[in-house]
Order: C-alpha cells, then sequence, then structure tokens
C-alpha cells in the first residue's frame, strides 16, 4: 500500500481495490466487514491496515452471510457501511442479500461484488454476477480504473443513502488489481456510532408487506433510471457522426480505447458506469443514427439483450454485434476487441497477430503448473493420506491453497465444489457407496462453512474422516486471520476458537490434533480413523510455512535445511515423485535439494527409504 | 514519446510486483500515466505470474498486448520463453533474463526437457531484438548472501543499458517510496550495481 494513503491531497498509485477502501474512506465510512477471497481479499487487508489510524470499525467476519448482515446492521442503524467480497461470497450470502435490499437502509450501505472472468483465482465456476442487480432490484455500477474505483464508490454511497437501499458495486480481476495513479482528495470521518430505531417496521421483512416494498422497489427503479439518464457515470466518448459505435464498460472500456487507438479511429463509445438500470433513453438516442453498434462485454451476452430490446422501438434494422465476435467464455483483451473491430470496420493492422502465434505455438514449453510452497503442512498431510489409504478411498476438496491438492502427483482433491463443501458431498457419497472417504477442509473454511456439514454427518450417522488442515491463518487469499487464531481484523486480541473443541461439541467422539509433519503419526491416525463406525476429526496443525519462514528471518533464527548425500542417494525418486516439492529436483542419477528453495519441513527426511536426506545449516 | 510497454515474468516470491511498484513509482514521479496489471491468489503459489507495466501520456488497459512489449524482464529462463508471447522483432523486443533456474513438476514427473541456456536465448531472438541471459542471482548471493534483490539487479541492468525509458535518479525514489526503509541502501546498492558505472 501506497505510503501516503491516508494523505489529503496529492496522489498515489493504488490498486483497484485499494481505490475502492481509499473511496469508502473518502465517503465517511464506519463500518466495514469482509471475508477474503481473490480478486477481492484487497479491500478488507486496505481497511485492516488503516482503520484504527482513520477511526472507523473493520472485521473479517466468519463468512461472507454474516459479513453483510452486520454491514446491514450497522447501516440501518445510521452507520456508514461497506460488505466486500467475491463473487462465490455473494452466493454465500445471497440469502441475506435480497432481504437486506428490502430492508433498505439509513446511512449509505455498499456492497462489492469482484467477478473473476477467466477463474484466475476461483475454483467453481465461471460466473457473472451481473444477474444478481436483476434479480435484487438493487442498482450496479462498474468502474474501468482505479481513479473511477475510488470516485464510483464515492457516487455509489450517496446514490445509496438518498434512495435509503443497498447499492452493489461490481469489479473484475483486471479493475480490481490494475494499479493506476489516483488523485486523493479530503477524507471525511464518518460516525462510528448510530441508534437502531425499534419502530422503522420496514426491517420486518413479513407478508404481506413485503408485497408493497417490491412494488416500492419497482418505482425505485425507475426513478434510478432516471439518473442513470443524467449521470456522468454514463458518459459518450469521441460524440460525433459515424455509422458505428461502441457500448461497453469495465475493464472492457480500455481495451475498447486501446483498440481504437491502435486502429486510429474515432468511433463513438458510450461507456456505461451504471449497468443496472441502464439508461434506456440514452441507449436509443445513441444506437438512433448507427448501422452498426458494437457491444463489448465480458462473460454472458447481458447488455446485449438488453440492446436488442431497445433496439426494436427505435433502429429495427440496426446491426447489432456482440457475443457473434467475442466469446462468453473467459476474460477479454486488446487482442479480441480489435480483432473484432477490424472484422466490423474493414481495417486491417500490420502486425500480423496470426502468424506470430503460430510461431509461438512451435515453442516447446514444459508446463509450471500453480503448487503448494516448499515445507507446506498440507503437502504433508495429503502424503500421509495417500500413504495410510487404498485408490478407491474419496478425497473430498474443498477451497483454500490445499486446492492445489488437485495436480499430481498429490492428487487429493477427488472433487471440488464450494467452500464447506467436502463434508456434504462426501456425506452423500459415505450414503451411498461402501468407499471409504476423507474430506479436506481448511480451518478457515471450517468456521466458513464446514460447521454445519459436520453436524449433519454426525447426526445422520454417516462415517467420514474430516480432517481440518489448519495452517493457523488464511493462506490462499493473503494470511488474513480467522476465529482460530485469536486476532481480529484490526489487530486486536480475541477468544480463539478451537476446532477441536467445536468438533466435540457437535457430538464427534474421535477427535485428534497432530502436527503433519510427523508423517508416521499421521499415517497411523488416518488408518484407524477410517475404520471408525461413526464420523472423526484429525486437526492437523501446523503452522503455514511462509509464516514460519517469515518469523524466523525477522527474529534471525536460522532454520535448518535439508541436503542429499549423493552417496546414499539409490535414484529411486520416493521424494521426487511422491511429495512434487519444488525444491526436490532431479540431479545425475540421483536425487538433488535446492537449498535456496528448500523450507526445512524435514517431510522428505521422513519418506526417503535409503536415509539420504540430512539435515545441514542453511 | 510513445507507451512504453514492459513484463515482468518469474514465479510467486521472485520479488515481481516490487519490481513493477518500483518502475510505476518512477514513471509517476517522470510525470507519465502509468498503469500495472498483477495477479493474486491461487495463480501466485508456486505458477507463472505474468505483471504488467505501461506508461506514457495517456494509458487505458493495464495489458501488454501480443507482441508489443518493448521490454520483457523475467526472474526465470523458462518464464522468459513462456513470456516469448509478448515480443516481436517488430517491436524489437529486449529481454532480460535471469539465469537461476526454479524447475517446474512437469518436468521432474512427466520428463519433459528444461531447455539450455542456448536454446532459451535461440528461441527468443524471434521474438525480438535481442535477448540477454545474466547470472544476476549468483552475482547477487555473492554480494548479499540471498537472492531476494535480484529483481532489483535486473532492473539496473536494464536501466544502465537504457532499455527502460526512465531516469536513475526517478527509479532509485521509486525503490525508497516502495522497498522498506532498513533495506534501502543495499537495494540501491544493488541497483548501482545491475546499473553499472558511466
Amino acid at each position: 500500500m501506497a505510503s501516503n494513503f491516508l494523505a489529503e491531497k496529492g496522489k498515489a498509485i493504488l490498486l483497484g481495490n485499494e481505490a475502492i477502501a481509499r473511496g469508502a474512506i473518502e465517503s465517511g465510512i464506519g463500518f466495514a466487514s469482509t471475508y477474503p477471497g481473490t480478486p477481492s481479499s484487497e479491500i478488507g487487508d486496505t481497511f485492516a491496515a488503516v482503520a484504527k489510524e482513520a477511526g472507523f470499525y473493520f472485521e473479517y467476519s466468519v463468512n461472507e452471510k454474516v459479513a453483510l448482515e452486520a454491514a446491514a446492521g450497522a447501516g440501518m442503524s445510521g452507520v456508514r457501511s461497506m460488505v466486500s467480497f467475491k463473487q462465490f461470497g455473494l452466493n454465500v450470502a445471497s440469502d441475506s442479500f435480497f432481504p437486506a435490499i428490502y430492508a433498505g437502509t439509513k446511512a449509505g450501505f455498499v456492497i462489492v461484488v469482484a467477478d473473476d472472468p477467466n477463474c484466475w483465482s476461483s475454483g467453481q465456476s465461471e460466473q457473472d454476477g451481473r444477474y444478481y442487480s436483476r434479480m435484487g432490484h438493487i442498482p450496479m455500477i462498474e468502474p474501468s480504473n482505479p481513479q473511477e474505483c475510488k470516485e464510483f464508490t464515492k457516487f455509489a454511497f450517496r446514490l445509496s443513502e438518498k434512495f435509503k437501499m443497498p447499492v452493489l458495486l461490481r469489479l473484475t480481476t483486471r479493475v480490481s488489481h490494475t494499479k493506476g495513479i489516483v488523485r486523493l482528495e479530503k477524507i471525511s470521518k464518518g460516525k462510528t456510532k448510530g441508534k437502531f430505531d425499534k419502530n422503522a417496521y420496514r426491517l420486518r421483512n413479513f407478508p404481506p408487506y413485503l408485497m408493497d416494498v417490491h412494488k416500492e422497489l419497482h418505482e425505485k427503479l425507475e426513478k434510478l433510471r432516471q439518473i442513470s439518464e443524467k449521470t456522468e457515470l454514463n458518459l459518450i466518448f469521441n460524440s460525433g457522426k459515424s455509422e458505428i459505435g461502441i457500448i461497453t464498460f469495465g475493464a472492457s472500456f480500455n481495451y475498447v480505447m486501446d483498440s481504437l487507438d491502435i486502429l486510429d479511429l474515432k468511433l463513438p463509445v458510450l461507456k456505461l458506469g451504471i449497468t443496472y438500470p441502464l439508461p434506456e433513453k440514452k441507449i436509443k438516442d445513441f444506437i438512433k443514427g448507427l448501422k452498426t453498434v458494437f457491444i463489448v462485454e465480458e462473460l454472458e451476452a447481458v447488455v446485449e439483450e438488453n440492446v436488442r430490446e431497445l433496439a426494436k422501438d427505435v433502429t429495427p434494422q440496426i446491426k447489432i454485434r456482440g457475443k457473434d465476435l467475442l466469446p462468453v467464455v473467459g476474460e477479454l483483451n486488446v487482442e479480441k476487441v480489435l480483432a473484432a473491430l477490424m472484422k466490423i470496420t474493414g481495417e486491417k493492422i500490420e502486425f500480423d497477430l496470426k502468424k506470430h502465434f503460430d510461431l509461438f505455438k512451435k515453442l516447446k514449453i514444459p508446463v509450471r503448473k500453480p503448487m503448494l510452497c516448499p515445507g507446506c503442512p498440507h503437502r504433508a498431510t495429503f502424503y500421509a493420506a495417500k500413504a495410510a489409504t487404498d485408490s478407491d478411498t474419496v478425497f473430498g476438496g474443498d477451497v483454500g491453497c490445499y486446492i492445489l491438492g488437485v495436480f499430481p502427483p498429490l492428487d487429493t482433491q477427488d472433487f471440488v465444489f464450494s467452500m464447506g463443501a467436502s463434508e456434504g458431498v462426501v456425506h452423500g457419497i459415505k450414503k451411498v457407496t461402501g468407499q471409504k472417504a476423507i474430506a479436506f477442509i481448511g480451518d478457515s473454511t471450517f468456521f466458513h462453512a464446514g460447521l454445519p456439514g459436520l453436524v449433519n454427518t454426525v447426526y445422520n450417522k454417516s462415517n467420514p474422516l474430516v480432517i481440518v488442515l489448519d495452517n493457523r491463518i488464511t493462506a490462499m487469499t493473503g494470511h488474513q486471520p480467522n476465529p482460530g487464531m485469536g486476532k481480529t481484523g484490526m489487530g486486536e486480541d480475541t477468544k480463539s476458537i478451537s476446532i477441536e473443541d467445536a468438533a466435540k461439541g457437535l457430538g464427534v467422539r474421535t477427535v485428534k490434533t497432530i502436527n503433519p509433519y510427523n508423517v508416521k503419526e499421521m499415517i497411523q491416525t488416518i488408518k484407524e480413523f477410517l475404520n471408525k463406525p461413526e464420523t472423526s476429526v484429525i486437526v492437523a496443525k501446523a503452522e503455514c510455512r511462509l509464516l514460519t519462514i517469515r518469523k524466523a528471518r525477522r527474529e534471525g533464527t536460522n532454520l535448518p535445511v535439508f541436503e542429499i548425500d549423493p552417496n546414499r542417494c539409490k535414484g529411486c525418486e520416493a521424494c521426487l515423485v511422491q511429495l512434487g516439492c519444488p525444491a526436490i529436483t532431479r540431479g545425475k542419477g540421483v536425487c538433488r535439494i535446492e537449498k535456496d528453495l528448500c523450507n526445512g519441513c524435514s517431510v522428505c527426511f521422513q519418506v526417503c527409504p535409503n536415509q539420504a536426506v540430512r539435515a545441514v545449516k542453511r | 514519446m510513445k507507451d512504453f510497454n514492459l513484463v515482468v515474468v518469474g514465479i510467486g516470491g521472485q520479488g515481481i510486483l516490487t519490481l513493477t511498484n518500483i518502475v510505476a513509482e518512477a514513471a509517476m514521479k517522470e510525470g507519465m500515466d502509468v498503469k500495472t496489471s498483477e495477479l493474486h491468489g491461487l495463480s501466485q503459489r508456486g505458477g507463472p505470474i505474468p505483471c504488467h507495466v505501461r506508461f506514457g501520456k495517456k494509458i487505458y488497459s493495464s495489458l501488454v498486448m501480443t507482441g508489443q512489449a518493448d521490454l520483457v524482464i523475467s526472474l526465470e529462463p523458462l518464464e522468459a520463453l513462456r513470456a516469448a508471447y509478448y515480443g516481436s522483432k517488430e517491436k524489437k523486443t529486449v529481454f532480460v533474463f535471469d539465469t537461476w533456474r526454479i524447475i517446474p513438476s512437469s518436468i521432474l514427473t512427466q520428463k519433459e526437457a528444461y531447455p539450455s541456456i542456448n536454446e532459451i536465448k535461440a528461441s527468443l531472438k524471434k521474438f525480438s531484438s535481442r535477448a540477454v541471459a545474466l547470472d544476476a542471482s549468483d552475482l547477487v548471493k555473492k554480494q548479499t548472501g540471498g537472492v531476494v534483490s535480484t529483481n532489483v539487479y535486473l532492473l539496473g541492468y536494464c536501466v544502465g543499458k537504457k532499455l527502460i525509458k526512465l531516469k536513475k535518479k526517478s527509479i532509485i525514489e521509486g525503490i525508497k517510496k516502495v522497498i522498506p526503509e532498513k533495506y534501502f541502501e543495499m537495494n540501491k546498492k544493488i541497483f548501482e550495481l545491475g546499473a553499472g558505472k558511466r
């Protein structure tokens, strides 16, 4: 984060996500909550870093549903609030998302959702969050760059307060994770204390009154549409006479402007900042004189379908181009938009993209997949699980760093669904097959959505083994604290919640905490527990190795690393092939450990059948 | 001035983000518009990370287009090859890469071959005007005992050879802004070592 992040003038280079947080701070936020998830995590991390100094409340909530509920509670009590999460977070929160819109808010309440076209960091589905705005009757705002992230956040707060309803701000990976120059303005110190009005009857979402509110929401949408018609957020670039026009928004807008620049064209571009409700009149006026309109949007043809409808009234003969030229799968980029624009306009560029691509395809480049870090405790657990089971045993996957167990040689994620789903799915498999099954779930994920799944397996009498991969942190998203750690999002000490006690409290009788670096004990326990007639839990507890290494570096302690004695190594490659550790490589007929990469976990030392691995000073 | 397109590649943890942040701060210092693109999360764990920096009068997209990089800096040889895509003869792209190899698991488990430095240089020639291989990590390790500052060394080399259109002074100010104070002097030294005496 920029060192001058809290300055009140000048400029700073901010990440889109940081600019969202900055916009909230300039808007006088009093309460912020989140559950981390890429590509949204840095919004919460920024709040965590500055909340104390800037004087507002921030928390990492246990999951997105609770985060949204808490932010709604603050908003209805008159304190400006923001909740942020990734696209799947909105799925988790959706049960309370809709009633929160019906209930409305007293102070500005902004919900930020970050979609991830191309699934850069999303192992569940490639989801287009824009449908939520339509389903929820909630305005949706989409910035294109860091400066807009800040400006549009401020606009969202004003809009929310004016209409007494939450506003949905949608980001995508390339908006969240682009850095750019942002002008810093005055920070407005918001209220952090409010008052809940017990007579605010509209908070009691209950029939038949609910239908009145539903009607009211439709009326609000019409008023919001008037704002959408007039606002500068919906802006025309390169206005002037032309046969071809472009409608776009978000990251796609940048690709359009770059493509026009490359082709040296000045086509009119209607850039949407409010993507719901759409400025229907503005769109109709924009397309009226055109022969062709090109809609550039990532994922589904949402705006394109709307434009098709609108065109019927004003210009039924217009050619509407969009998903006939652009993919519905994956993210867009300049190359894709440029290729489509060349088809529409007949313009050409000198650079031969196809020839270039063909030349590149001829290169032989070994793939490099993301993988667990050297020394990761999850690798130790996965190794033990494979060593302890037959090939028929089901490995239930879940969401966290350990999702990387999906790749060989670990192969310990037979299915991946959603947060906490390892237990639910494994339960169903256990009920209908005779196979043994392990549900792997991380510590943060266990608190997030693992508790109901565990209750269900215990109560409905199935007997999977649940292994909680407790690395004492929410690692994948950037090391945020979770309820097992005893630290709040503002860095204060709090009660740490014991996973072992939680499991026991939920009726699990067979619970054991093991350090996964004790490979033998782990293997034996897994074997034993898989034969139990009831649900069992192993808490595989060892700190994320990156934290251990950083701590050692900070304190100046020298952790040992390991090396392979080439005279003892018989080249069986057991370490190499079974562990898939980035630090272990193939030497001349023997294996080798890259000392600069080794994080000293000792698992290869325990795995080697020839006692060829030994500890040495770094 | 035309927009300058820089791609920085390597593997999560090699200091790619730090390098792009330094360049971005330096570009802002010189009064230019700048955008960078980065990926976090799943893609970060031991996977290849491409970071993009574009600076000039007005920058829209943060992504460097195929074949349009002016400079590609790679912290790892194989990743330089994977980034060949961003370079081209037409654009007179220059590749600068560290020779320190991090072997991907595919090579170990599927017995693919890791190409030699000369093979990589030969392949990159088709996508560039020049490909420079430096034993940067080895050198930095000799100086500091670790490989953490290799990124700054490579940046120093590029600035010294005028491969990046930014002043040495602005880059040093960028380093000051991005790197924690207690490591500043060491990084400045490594940067100047990379830049060479001129």
